[in-house]
Formats: structure tokens, C-alpha cells, sequence
């Protein structure tokens, strides 16, 4: 079996802070680490190979840089890592990033067929959750998205069994490989990696791949070219018109304060005021 | 590399103006805006409706058609969504049946949608962001290789080329971006829930049915739904639709001194809500979570008790009706968009409005 994990690696964005004056991102120091929605996708598959055997292969696409979250995932236990970096692929939006990914398995996929594709539910700088159902459909896998549980796998027959997470409920779904999951967060828990692992990861060269090794010939469907979405422009937040009406605090107690602030809330807004009587009712 | 999402990748020196670009010929002929019209086990998401709403001024802004998607199997409720769908501002409705269409799966709904797309050209697509929303855009979007933008806060209608400018919170919420989708058409969007207003319900509206096949037979779809398990009304907290909402950030300093947020909830018959760092720090359950990674709600009343008011908290909530903000920073962000501001210590303010509540609603009690 053979289990292909897409990730990439982000700013920790809990971790990123704007510049109060000129209101620009200060990126410096900001630490660098796996999209933590891909670490449930990378433990399952890690757990479908301690039961089933095979092989796990990590892709990445991102600067060079990103060949440190690929050695992450070759310590927790990963087979081979693939990083796939070029300039061409600076600006690439959902659809170009999936298209080079899709091109890029394709590619892997020559040296030993890929049963199944992991991705992350969503990233958390992007956030967009599209990457992993656009390399399903380039690649013609079936998709399971959000699934919470992988109740079987028959390699013989080809066929799986997952329970996905649908608005209101789960639905349990069967079918066949090949096919593409994204894992729901809190599903399983990120091993320790070993001790072995940790030195392999330390000595292991990740592959890097430029844009003719992933197998990409036509260029015009990477990049900033094969984006057809554009940010237009950026910007902070417009500061309010209306800022809020302040509650004079000066030398008051608590209780006035709060008395002062409960009878402009119940004289200003007389209907939230019915609202909140009947409810706390 | 960047997703769309990420402005780092696209180049600082590009020139201004980059909204100036002249459609293709044969893209001119995508007109209306459309609405995917989402349901499950015989309910509409009321996403939907939501997105009819802001679809409505949208369509209106260009001088086109409103339109809902609806794919169902065959019957009553599926033509009742279409009822539905004008009664919330669609003129008309474009409607697949197919007992295939019973169940959401993405192989049957991706070719349903894309069929109608390609048969007749919308220029702006709008999905909710839910868990079906998003399995269904991502592919659509790659099946007609053209632009989606994830998790909209706001959308617009550029006045020089008719494009949407769709903007949403970047960089892990700290900022805003504005996305537009260049030479392809249908432009894609998704939004969550609650991010729009629902619209007023209008039950005289009517509007022209349009009836497509969907071409795909049981046997050749590959993946099979076994079983549905609905999930048990537990008290799992349902924020997005709560009326009453009070919500502490790191300024609450500890854990310990949430009980106080909770104090008030109690009197109040509220739901408690958090900031994503308190949620990190294992404070509340993610659940709870409200700001662009959690969830987005409209109360009548928000009470943010040590919440600084940073973007990706502020877009999940300033829907509310009435805000209320205590912080000891009076120049806190969330200040500029608070109805009623108290600067001071909330772990004393918080006893205090927990107290005065109970005793004014005891007497309102008595009143009424």
C-alpha cells in the first residue's frame, strides 16, 4: 500500500503580530511549523501502515525553506519526503497549487502506484479547504472530506469505509480506491517520534523537485499565471465611525458602573431588554 | 506555496490597477448570480437563505437574474425548496431531480452543478461554507478550473469591470484582503453561516422553475452512502443562533476567572463564547470558539470581557446588535465598534453586572 500525505508548512499564526504604526505584517521570528490540520491526516495514514503495511510518502510545495516540515514528518515516522519548489509556482492560488500537486503525485506515482492521498481539512493561514478537493478531481480520486473515522480498508477489493462529518450528522460511506481524505481535527493524536526516527529524519535528503520533475509542461497552469484569482489589495480594517459610547468609570463603584451601563442598555434598546427578560425567564 | 489567500506570494511591485482587464468575449455571456441551495435530511441550511439575501443585492447591483440551485430527489419537498428559495428573493430556479440526488455525495452533486454552470453561464457563484458547501466548491471550482474564494466577509460588486471583489481576513485574521477572480467566469465564493443577514420571507414572491437532467445512473456512481447517523440533541452549545452571548478573552488572565463569564451567562440564559487564544490555552471548549477559525455568530447581545477586538475575532461577531466591551486598555480595538465601552478591570465589573442583572430582572419578573 502506498499513501501519498500532501502538507505545508506555515507561519504560526497565533504567533504573528501587525506592526501598530505602519500596520504591515512583522514576519520576523515568526516560527515556521506543519499546518496542524495535516498532522491528523499524516497520523492516520501513519496508523494504515502499522496495520497494513506499505509505504508513506510526504509532498510539500513551498520554498526551499519548507524542507524543515518535511523532516518533521519523516521523525514521526514518514517513509520519503518530496519538496516541490520552483519560482514558477510563486502566486499560485488554489487551483494552480493544486494543479502542480495532482502533477506532481502523478509523477510519484510512476515509481510505485498511490492507493490513497492525505491532505489537511483546511490550512490555517489560507484557510480555504480547496487544495485537497482540486487534487482529488485532477486526479479523478473519489473524495472524503472531513472524515472523522476510517472504519475499514480492504486492500484485496480496493474498497474503504470512512465516516464523514455532513451538516446535522455522519454519514457512512463506502468506496473505492483510489480516493482522497482530509481528516477532521481531534480525530487521533500526533505520535512521539522516535528516537530512530529523529536521527533518520536528521540525516534524510529531502527530494527536491523543480517544475520539470514534477512533470509540469505546460507552464501557463502554474504560478500566478495559472492563478485566476488575484488579491487586489490588502488592508486593515477601516477604523469605526461609530466608536463605542463610553461608560464613565472615574471614582465610581463596580455596582454603579454596572447600574449606569444596565438602564442605558434597557432605556436605549427597550426590545433586547423584553428579549433578555423572557429568556432568562 | 501561497494559496489565493496568502497576498505574500503575489508580487508588491505590480502595478496599480490591476482590476483593469477586458473579459473574453464568450465569458461576456455569463450572466446572473446563483446560489447553491443546500440541504439535508429534508432541511434547508439556512445559510442559503442567507446568501439569497446578499445574492439579491448583488443581482441588483448588475441589473441580472437571482437564481437558487436546487438538486434533490424527486418530489415535494425538493419543489418546496424552490418555493422557498423565491420567497427569499430568487427569480428563478434551476432544478435538477434524480433519486441519486438523495443523499449528499460529491461525485453526484459536482456533476450536477457543473452541468448547469456550463448550460447556463452564471457570472457569480455563492456556496455556504459548511462542511457541504466547501466538499462541493473546491470541486466544482477545479472541474471548471476557474477562481473560488474561501470564507468571504463581505462582497461586492466592482463598478469598473462588473467583477466580484470578495474580501476576507488573511494572514491568520490580523488583516483583510480583497480577492477578484480575472478571465474566468462563473467567480466563486464560499460563506459561513451567519456571516449574512437573513433576508425578510416573502411569501407572495414566485418565480419560473428551470428543470435540467442529471445524466448519471446509481451504477456508475463509485461512492456509496451505508448509513446516516444523525447527531443527538446533546447540550452541545449552539452559538451561532444564540440570542445572548458573553465572551472572554485572554484579558480574563486565567482560567479560573471564566467561571465569572459563566456567573453571568447563567442569569442571563446566554451562551458563552471565547477567543481563539483562550481556546488554545484549553480555557473552553473549541466549540465555543467565535472569530474567522471558529464561528460566526449575530446576537441581539454581546458582552466581550477582556477581548481585545483583533480582526479575526471582530469578523465572527460584529454582527451583533449591541455590543458591550470591558477591557482595561482603553485603547483596545474593540472599542471603535462597541455600542457601549466600559474601561475597567471585568473581573470586577463582571460580579457586579451578574448582580445587578439578577436584581433587575427580579424585578421585571415581578412587573410583568
Amino acid at each position: 500500500m502506498h499513501i501519498v500525505v500532501c502538507i505545508k508548512q506555515v507561519p504560526d499564526s497565533a504567533q504573528i503580530r501587525v506592526h501598530p504604526v505602519t500596520n504591515t505584517i512583522m514576519r520576523q521570528g515568526v516560527p515556521a511549523i506543519v499546518n496542524p490540520y495535516d498532522l491528523f491526516s499524516l497520523e492516520e495514514a501513519l496508523r494504515l501502515k502499522d496495520k497494513h503495511g506499505g509505504r508513506v510518502t510526504v509532498i510539500s510545495m513551498g520554498p526551499p525553506q519548507a524542507e524543515g516540515a518535511l523532516k518533521k514528518c519523516i521523525a514521526f515516522g514518514a517513509d520519503a519526503a518530496i519538496l516541490v519548489t520552483d519560482r514558477a509556482f510563486a502566486g499560485a492560488d488554489t487551483l494552480a497549487t493544486s494543479f502542480a500537486l495532482a502533477s506532481a503525485i502523478q509523477q510519484i506515482e510512476k515509481d510505485m502506484k498511490v492507493d490513497m492521498v492525505f491532505a489537511g481539512k483546511q490550512t490555517i493561514d489560507g484557510d480555504t479547504a480547496q487544495v485537497g478537493p482540486g487534487i482529488a478531481k485532477r486526479l479523478d480520486m473519489q473524495l472524503l472530506t472531513y472524515v472523522s473515522q476510517i472504519d475499514a480498508l480492504d486492500l484485496e477489493k480496493g474498497e474503504i469505509q470512512v465516516r464523514r462529518r455532513a451538516e446535522g450528522g455522519v454519514q457512512v460511506l463506502q468506496t473505492k480506491l483510489p480516493c482522497l481524505i482530509t481528516m477532521l481535527e481531534g480525530t487521533n493524536e500526533m505520535r512521539f517520534a522516535t528516537m530512530e526516527n529523529m536521527f533518520r529524519a536528521a540525516r534524510y535528503p529531502v527530494n527536491f523537485w523543480n517544475k520539470d520533475t514534477a512533470g509540469i509542461e505546460d507552464v501557463s497552469k502554474i504560478g500566478l499565471k495559472g492563478s485566476p484569482t488575484l488579491v487586489s489589495k490588502v488592508f486593515a480594517p477601516q477604523p469605526s465611525t461609530k466608536p463605542a459610547e463610553i461608560i464613565d468609570t472615574e471614582s465610581h463603584e463596580p455596582r454603579d458602573i454596572a447600574l449606569t451601563l444596565i438602564s442605558k442598555l434597557f432605556t436605549q434598546h427597550p426590545k433586547l431588554c423584553d428579549g433578555i427578560v423572557k429568556q432568562a425567564a | 506555496m501561497s494559496e489565493a489567500t496568502t497576498p505574500a506570494a503575489t508580487p508588491a511591485k505590480k502595478p496599480a490597477g490591476r482590476g483593469n482587464f477586458e473579459l473574453d468575449e464568450r465569458l461576456k455571456a455569463y450572466k446572473g448570480v446563483w446560489v447553491f441551495i443546500e440541504h439535508e435530511r429534508g432541511e434547508v441550511h439556512p445559510v442559503s437563505w442567507e446568501l439569497l439575501g446578499e445574492g439579491r443585492k448583488l443581482a441588483d447591483k448588475l441589473g441580472v437574474e437571482l437564481s437558487g440551485v436546487v438538486m434533490g430527489p424527486p418530489g415535494l419537498p425538493t419543489r418546496r425548496f424552490c418555493e422557498e428559495a423565491f420567497f427569499h428573493g430568487a427569480d428563478n430556479c434551476y432544478l435538477i431531480e434524480d433519486t441519486v440526488l438523495a443523499n449528499y455525495r460529491n461525485e453526484s452533486f459536482t456533476k450536477g452543478l457543473t452541468d448547469l454552470v456550463n448550460a447556463y453561464q452564471p457570472e457569480i457563484l455563492l456556496l455556504g461554507a459548511t462542511t457541504q458547501g466547501r466538499d462541493l466548491a473546491g470541486s466544482v471550482a477545479t472541474t471548471l478550473q476557474t477562481g473560488l474564494t474561501a470564507d468571504c466577509t463581505e462582497l461586492n460588486i466592482d463598478p469598473d469591470n462588473r467583477g466580484l471583489a470578495a474580501t476576507r481576513p488573511t494572514f491568520g485574521g490580523s488583516l483583510l484582503c480583497t480577492i477578484i477572480t480575472k478571465n474566468y467566469r462563473p467567480q466563486m465564493a464560499t460563506i459561513r453561516p451567519r456571516v449574512m443577514a437573513m433576508p425578510d420571507r416573502d411569501g407572495n414572491r414566485t418565480g419560473r422553475i428551470i428543470e435540467h437532467p442529471l445524466g448519471l445512473i446509481e451504477t456508475n456512481i463509485i461512492t456509496k452512502v451505508l448509513e446516516y447517523i444523525a447527531d443527538e440533541n446533546q447540550d452541545k452549545p449552539q452559538l451561532p443562533f444564540a440570542d445572548i452571548i458573553i465572551a472572554g478573552g485572554r484579558g480574563m488572565k486565567k482560567p479560573e476567572n471564566f467561571q465569572l463569564i459563566w456567573n453571568l451567562a447563567q442569569v442571563l440564559g446566554a451562551e458563552v463564547g471565547a477567543t481563539r487564544p483562550v481556546v488554545q490555552a484549553g480555557w473552553v471548549d473549541a466549540e465555543r470558539q467565535v472569530g474567522q477559525s471558529g464561528k460566526t455568530v449575530r446576537p441581539k447581545l454581546y458582552i466581550a470581557a477582556g477581548i481585545s477586538g483583533a480582526i479575526q475575532h471582530r469578523v465572527g461577531m460584529e454582527g451583533s446588535d449591541v455590543i458591550i466591551a470591558i477591557n482595561n486598555d482603553p485603547n483596545a480595538a474593540i472599542f471603535d465598534f462597541a455600542t457601549y465601552g466600559i474601561v475597567g478591570n471585568a473581573m470586577t465589573i463582571l460580579p457586579a453586572l451578574t448582580e445587578t442583572f439578577k436584581q433587575q430582572l427580579a424585578v421585571a419578573r415581578v412587573a410583568s
